[in-house]
């Protein structure tokens, strides 16, 4: 009980501190995709920027606009970046060091706390009371509403090849061989989906900033907005962890190298993120009607096919 | 649709690996204080007030370049030295207003207003961007070094008689003339 309640604070601590150091990671690596250093001046390679955006992120001005519905104002934030924490429960990041990764319904927890995500936008939008706002946040509900049904689709093939609903299992499931390769169909469309509900780039359009300034999150500032940001960073982690347990065998090492769970899975999840940051500076943001227009007309029916696919192809290998 | 699909995803790949490729570019970046740019010999930067070859001021306050100055940010008073040379009595340049266009480089009719490549000119209080002749006045000739407007002119000044100037003919006595 004790060693749980440890292990949980540590996740914790450890993913708010990742969360606000991505922050810097992020500014350093698009600064050298274009051909820039980023911040390199606030101590070694400019790490001390993250304490300095810290102190300045919240010691500025928490302002509540007038016009705001208050309580529903403060609770959105607070739902954006608890939502991000909660879903961290069910990764095995090691097979000791997790909170809850054997738990059975595992993977439907994480759709579901991925879908409560939404509501963070969406009450965030519509109690600013404001044009840009509000059309963030109603952006955000469609988009996530078009891109949750595909993104449970997506791993429809990854639970029926590993028999199971629980991470700890479909890490397990995957000491033969990679999910990567035979669910390649799901490991892509999954991302595209992590990417349009974490609202990154090139998919951000809930907060697209050269139409609606800063979207859903216009009118707040100061902790507040923090804690916005910290959410989106610390779903950024989740679902680079979540792509590393489900596709790329979590904790397990590549190619028969010495085990280090933690290590592998650690570098497995920087891949994803720096994969994510690199989306971010390489793709323009597609068109809102594009947007839908691919989920429902491309991801859609392609997960479907995978799905059934998937299922055929167990099926078929499991009569004698 | 098929095909637009590929060529979408091969299209979105092939510009991930041209903008990863970046990481080995090299950066555009020039780490100021530790780094300096290389500037060009003409950069228009701090002006300043040049001397002739002689040591003397090349500066004749004709205001030309007061006048030419599109903001205004030069200011002078002429006077006059015994000999009849005329210098400014004093000279003032509000560098918070000057935007380095050189024109008055370009106006100055002797030389002696000049641009420098120099661009560190930062100052916590405002007032002390307005320089004054001895800041702005150096010792050398700057980018003309043999030129002087009294060896060209044909006024007389002190160690310089009529006649004497470049391509000038010694006076004529005109009685001398007489048949």
């Amino acid at each position: 009980m004790m060693a749980a309640a440890l292990s949980a604070g540590g996740i914790l601590l450890g993913l708010l501190a990742l969360a606000a150091s991505l922050i810097w990671f992020e500014r350093r690596l698009l600064g050298i995709w274009q051909d820039r250093w980023g911040p390199n001046r606030l101590g070694p390679l400019g790490l001390g920027q993250i304490f300095a955006d810290m102190i300045k992120i919240l010691s500025k001005d928490d302002w509540i606009p007038p016009f705001a519905d208050r309580p529903v104002f403060i609770l959105a934030p607070c739902v954006a970046m608890g939502v991000a924490l909660m879903a961290f429960a069910i990764v095995p990041i090691t097979p000791e060091f997790h909170i809850a990764a054997d738990w059975n319904i595992g993977l439907l927890f994480f759709l579901a706390i991925m879908s409560l995500g939404v509501y963070a936008v969406m009450l965030g939008g519509w109690a600013s009371n404001s044009k840009y706002a509000l059309l963030g946040g109603m952006r955000a509900s469609a988009q996530t509403i078009t891109y949750e049904v595909f993104m449970g689709l997506a791993l429809m093939g990854v639970v029926i090849q590993a028999g199971s609903f629980s991470l700890t299992q479909i890490v397990l499931a995957q000491r033969e061989g990679w999910y990567i390769v035979p669910q390649f169909v799901g490991f892509v469309t999954f991302l595209i989906a992590g990417l349009a509900e974490t609202h990154r780039l090139p998919l951000d359009l809930p907060e697209a900033e050269h139409e609606l300034t800063a979207g859903f999150h216009t009118e707040y500032s100061g902790g507040k907005f923090g804690m916005f940001f910290i959410g989106e960073y610390a779903g950024l982690i989740l679902i680079a962890g979540m792509l590393s347990t489900l596709f790329l065998g979590g904790w397990l090492a590549p190619f028969g190298l010495p085990e280090a769970p933690l290590l592998w899975f650690s570098l497995k999840t920087l891949l994803f993120i720096v994969l994510f940051i690199l989306l971010r500076a390489a793709l323009p943001r597609p068109r809102y009607d594009q947007l839908m227009g691919f989920g429902w007309k491309v991801m859609l029916p392609l997960t479907l096919l995978n799905t059934v696919l998937t299922g055929a192809f167990v099926v078929a290998g499991a009569q004698p | 649709m098929i095909r637009a699909l590929w060529n979408g995803f091969t299209s979105q790949l092939i510009s991930l690996w041209r903008v990863l490729r970046h990481s080995f570019s090299r950066k555009a970046t020039i780490q100021y204080p530790e780094q300096r740019p290389d500037l060009p010999p003409r950069y228009r930067g701090r002006i300043v007030l040049t001397r002739d070859p002689d040591g003397e001021e090349r500066c004749v306050s004709c205001n030309l370049c007061a006048v030419a100055c599109p903001v205004d940010c030069i200011a002078l008073q002429k006077t006059e030295s015994e000999d009849g040379r005329w210098y400014p009595q004093w000279f003032r340049i509000n560098f918070s207003r000057c935007i380095y266009c050189g024109l008055c480089e370009e106006a100055c009719p002797t030389y002696a207003i000049q641009l420098t490549p120099d661009y560190e000119m930062a100052e916590y209080e405002r007032r002390n961007l307005v320089y004054e002749k001895e800041d702005l006045l150096i010792n050398g000739p700057g980018k003309y070094p043999g030129y002087s407007f009294y060896r060209q002119a044909g006024l007389a000044i002190h160690g310089k008689d009529k006649g004497e100037a470049a391509n000038e003919a010694p006076p004529v006595d005109p009685k001398s003339l007489m048949p």
